[in-house]
């Protein structure tokens, strides 16, 4: 029989208990997406130095290379590394388990860096820089197709790893009950990965055989279709996995319980049933699909899915709010919030996260996936400002204040600059919101995204965009700089407390040889005895009155934004 | 206790909080209303994107094109001697999209109506018709039909907003449009 390591640690701080193969590989592929974001950092800086227009910094061809890499690294690959070190964590750590397989999550790991490497160096080349969505005919070097397959494969090796330990958990009755809501939210995303990267298959393996001539012709409408598929439900991994890291933040630093866990979980189970399918709405300005698909697909009827984040978006405060009434902060509506501790970097991370993601990337997000605003939206500068936000605001900014909480229990190391720390998530977060509001201003005026010169100098037919767009596009680079300066103080933060921070010892723990049976399997947990919240707080029947408040401000918002559009729409050329 | 640990009892017969309960009919009807807002768009609406489209070639769509040049050509522009056309309201209008250009430019009459048809010649390309702020993707292969009603005189401009190589910022045409005769 082969010999599981069953060495475990347990933190001294927060009682975690980590599996020694697991914690390794937590941090191995933590560190992996900390790269990938340094390297896309790097790119960042170009892209937002090219696109201010009174810096336009790069060379066309430079300037598309670096805008592939860019949205590769970020949106792939620190992304997805940091997802596969989250879902090892929900998995092995919360569970208290051993995680399954240790060498195939290697193995898994060591092929997502050698897809990343080969992708990488295919865009640096100079022959593939056909952007992240490498829509073909447009084709890029074999090697491009290639590193992505690999990373892909790596992945979901990796999300069956995942798989695999919450079976061992329930066979060793690591845990009683239903697994804890974060870990609910991994199998969401983890579910959601799968679905994607099968996606992903159909669509880069013919096109990676096309671009060795081994395939003739790829249809350009195909292609958009399976690759949303993709590409949209990355996204959806993105936001299972932002929104778990919310609800473990606020545990964390409220010890804050989920309002319902039947309210959150079926939100979750809804992202699974209709979120990874809307990739719809990337194609409603394409020909050749009718309005009745188009509308159905963007929103199977009823916005399930956009409800899912909504609920999400009043639980996860609610949460909070209820725990800090719970404290003796349950004065008038808002004291829970006021006495909140704004100079912790996972709390501030976690909530700038969430109002980000909200009012700028999700209300955003339902006007580009409405059929007709669609068409005054469609390939502006608009849709990097939505993602940006949904994606940078909402997932990375989370993962950022997640990694404040892991460099003391997981990496063992005191954290440095603790005072940099306390400012970080608003110099980055609040940079990122008015990089996206930018961004979103620029493009209702017209602004194309993807595009080295929005001057078109030179040309005798070129457009003159407004002086506003170019104030806005200004005023984005601006707060581009603003962020990427937040982006260095993170990777300061970390690398330096990581490779060079006080160590933590933990009590009685030493690395031993792991042979079969070196530690016992771990005795069963006892269910939690927690209390529900009584009557006692909150206001008007209502145990989260201030949340309830915010959550009105935020459809007020979404309401007049939504019908805004639509009368901007109405003033257009009718088309039919 | 969190989050973080595994909920205790029969956590699917908690009954629901009314904080979230109120909350979840309200976003729900909002969904709802949303989605409606497409269909009746639809029906009272004036700007949708038309469902017409064929499956075309290049060389197939090159000669509709040629065809209507050769028919209403006005005049040519700039060094490159693009044809501006302007054919008669009602009729068939078609512009195509290729590396990295627009053609021909067309001129339009205000108030009337026209088939626009869109086709690429190569890869993909994005219709952006500027200021107006109207966007379409132009693929290969397929002819899309639309019918479009200018409302206002002007010097429109036609830019790419689908990244189509190196020379992608480079792509750039006009569309007039002149007081009705």
């Amino acid at each position: 029989m082969m010999a599981v390591n069953r060495l475990f640690r347990t933190c001294p701080s927060t009682g975690l208990v980590y599996h020694e193969a697991a914690e390794k590989l937590i941090r191995w592929n933590a560190v992996a997406g900390v790269v990938s974001l340094l390297v896309g950092g790097i790119l960042a800086l170009l892209v937002t130095l090219t696109r201010w227009p009174a810096v336009h910094l790069l060379p066309a061809d430079w300037f598309y290379l670096v805008l592939t890499a860019h949205g590769l690294d970020m949106l792939v690959f620190w992304i997805i590394f940091f997802e596969i070190a989250v879902l090892y964590f929900a998995a092995a750590v919360l569970l208290k388990c051993r995680l399954a397989t240790p060498r195939i999550a290697w193995v898994a790991f060591w092929l997502m860096i050698l897809g990343a490497i080969i992708n990488n160096v295919a865009v640096f080349r100079g022959d593939s820089s056909v952007m992240f969505t490498s829509y073909a005919p447009m084709g890029a070097h074999p090697a491009f197709y290639l590193g992505l397959i690999l990373f892909a494969v790596g992945a979901l090796v990796a999300c069956f790893v995942f798989f695999g330990t919450l079976v061992i958990a329930k066979s060793e009755r690591t845990y009683t009950g239903s697994v804890p809501l974060v870990t609910f939210g991994a199998v969401t995303a983890a579910i959601i990965a799968v679905f994607t990267i099968a996606s992903g298959a159909i669509i880069l393996i013919p096109t990676f055989l096309w671009s060795l001539g081994l395939v003739a012709h790829i249809d350009s409408l195909m292609y958009r279709t399976v690759w949303w598929a993709f590409g949209h439900s990355s996204q959806q991994i993105n936001v299972a996995a932002h929104v778990s890291v919310w609800y473990a933040i606020a545990g964390v630093v409220f010890g804050a319980k989920p309002m319902s866990e039947k309210v959150s979980r079926t939100a979750f189970f809804l992202y699974i049933c209709f979120l990874q399918l809307a990739s719809a709405h990337h194609l409603l300005a394409d020909p050749g699909l009718t309005s009745n698909w188009k509308i159905f697909n963007t929103s199977y009827a009823m916005y399930l899915a956009v409800l899912a984040s909504m609920v999400h978006g009043l639980t996860v405060p609610g949460a909070i709010e209820v725990a800090q009434r719970e404290k003796g902060y349950n004065r008038g509506l808002f004291e829970w919030l006021r006495k909140a501790p704004w100079s912790h970097p996972s709390f501030s991370a976690m909530f700038l996260s969430l109002i980000g993601f909200g009012f700028l990337g999700g209300i955003s997000g339902v006007m580009m996936g409405t059929e007709q605003l669609n068409l005054i939206i469609h390939n502006t500068i608009y849709v990097p400002g939505h993602f940006h936000a949904t994606v940078v605001i909402g997932t990375t900014l989370a993962f950022m204040g997640l990694t404040y909480f892991l460099i003391p229990t997981l990496f063992r190391r005191e954290m440095m600059f603790p005072g940099m720390a306390k400012w970080q998530p608003y110099v980055f977060g609040l940079g990122m919101m008015s990089f996206s509001l930018f961004m979103m201003g620029a493009g209702t005026l017209g602004v194309p995204r993807r595009h080295w010169d929005m001057t078109f100098a030179g040309n005798a037919l070129g457009y003159e965009f407004p002086g506003t767009a170019y104030l806005m596009m200004g005023i984005m680079g601006i707060s581009g700089i603003a962020a990427i300066i937040g982006g260095i103080m993170y990777l300061l933060i970390t690398v330096g407390s990581v490779f060079l921070g006080k160590k933590i010892a933990t009590p009685d723990f030493k690395y031993v040889a792991a042979k079969d049976g070196v530690a016992p399997k771990p005795a069963p947990q006892p269910a939690f005895g927690a209390s529900g919240h009584g009557a006692s707080i909150g206001m008007a029947g209502f145990v989260a009155p201030g949340t309830f408040v915010l959550a009105l401000v935020f459809l007020t918002s979404f309401i007049l934004y939504y019908f805004v559009n639509w009368k901007y729409l109405s003033t257009v050329w009718p088309l039919s | 206790m969190s989050a973080l640990v595994p909920p205790q009892g029969v956590w699917w017969k908690q009954p629901l909080d009314r904080v979230e309960g109120t909350w979840i009919v309200i976003a729900f009807v909002w969904c709802l209303i949303m989605f409606f807002m497409m269909p009746y768009w639809h029906v009272f609406g004036k700007q949708n994107l038309s469902n017409e489209a064929y499956r075309t070639t290049p060389e197939m769509f090159q000669a509709k094109t040629q065809a209507m040049v050769d028919k209403f050509k006005v005049r040519e522009e700039t060094d490159l001697k693009i044809p501006v056309v302007a054919p008669p309201p009602g009729s068939d209008v078609y512009i195509i999209a290729r590396l990295w250009s627009w053609w021909p430019m067309v001129e339009l009459q205000e108030g009337k109506t026209y088939r626009l048809h869109l086709a690429s010649m190569d890869w993909l390309h994005g219709f952006s018709l500027q200021p107006e702020n109207i966007n379409i993707q132009v693929h290969p292969g397929y002819e899309h039909v639309l019918t479009v009603t200018p409302t206002r005189a002007g010097t429109y401009s036609i830019i790419c907003n689908e990244y189509c190589g190196i020379n992608h910022h480079t792509m750039a045409s006009r569309l007039y449009v002149v007081k009705a005769k």
